[in-house]
């Protein structure tokens, strides 16, 4: 499936991936994982690897369960030192210094196993696996 | 962003009338809880139990709005749906939140 690279645009994709024929039978609980680590992976490629300028973002989705495999490629800026962001958890002592942000690559790496990510050809290649428990 | 306020006593209650709170909607929804919250009150509450879906950008305007309200007052949730509640205890911000399973008691709701 090929989805534009805009907030909005990503919504309504959303939509149409998780309704996908390759998703039927997908148990609730790895659904909605689904619909957050994909909510998060295609948010930052339009914010970061496209930086608001728009593209094309294509995914692939194969399930057979339990093992739901994703791979997402975009033609956008790589990311920095072609290596995916740790996301750590972030550590803090009291409301004031709560974090507002970074908590996108912190839940993907949380759902996900198998994560990889390789920039060929201009491209970036993203892919992975969750399991339903 | 559809949000509405009432007043019940000494908590307002604000209402999340959207089905998400998204990178698409963050920065609006940021602004209208900082319009709604101007009211005076000793509690806030956001129910969020309309919402089905909280990406990573709604829940950092949600930490953000708790930050904004502190000192003084304290940001509570309620109505988590399934997915929100995921979203909030993977990342344990649960923790940070008072979160109720839904609205207080007794709020007069009908009103």
């Amino acid at each position: 499936m090929r989805l534009a690279a805009d907030p909005h645009a990503v919504r309504v994709g959303l939509r149409q991936l998780l309704a996908a024929p390759a998703l039927h039978g997908v148990p609730d609980d790895l659904m909605s994982s689904a619909e957050i680590v994909l909510a998060e992976v295609l948010n930052n490629i339009v914010e970061h690897a496209y930086a608001g300028a728009g593209g094309v973002i294509v995914v692939r989705l194969d399930f057979a369960y339990p093992t739901l495999r994703v791979a997402i490629s975009d033609d956008g800026r790589p990311m920095p030192d072609n290596k995916l962001p740790t996301g750590a958890a972030a550590k803090f002592s009291g409301i004031a210094d709560l974090p507002e942000g970074g908590f996108g690559w912190f839940l993907i790496r949380t759902m996900t196993t198998q994560l990889d990510y390789r920039r060929k050809a201009g491209r970036n290649l993203l892919s992975f696996q969750m399991r339903a428990d | 962003m559809d949000l509405t306020a009432d007043l019940h006593g000494d908590i307002l209650v604000i209402q999340t009338n959207e089905d998400r709170i998204d990178a698409a909607t963050a920065i609006q929804f940021k602004d209208r809880m900082r319009e709604l919250s101007l009211t005076a009150s000793q509690r806030v509450v956001l129910d969020l139990s309309r919402v089905a879906f909280v990406d990573s950008s709604g829940l950092g305007a949600i930490v953000a709005v708790l930050k904004a309200l502190a000192p003084e007052r304290k940001l509570e949730l309620a109505g988590l749906t399934p997915t929100v509640q995921k979203v909030f205890r993977l990342t344990r911000m649960e923790h940070v939140f008072i979160i109720h399973d839904q609205l207080p008691q007794n709020l007069g709701l009908a009103s």
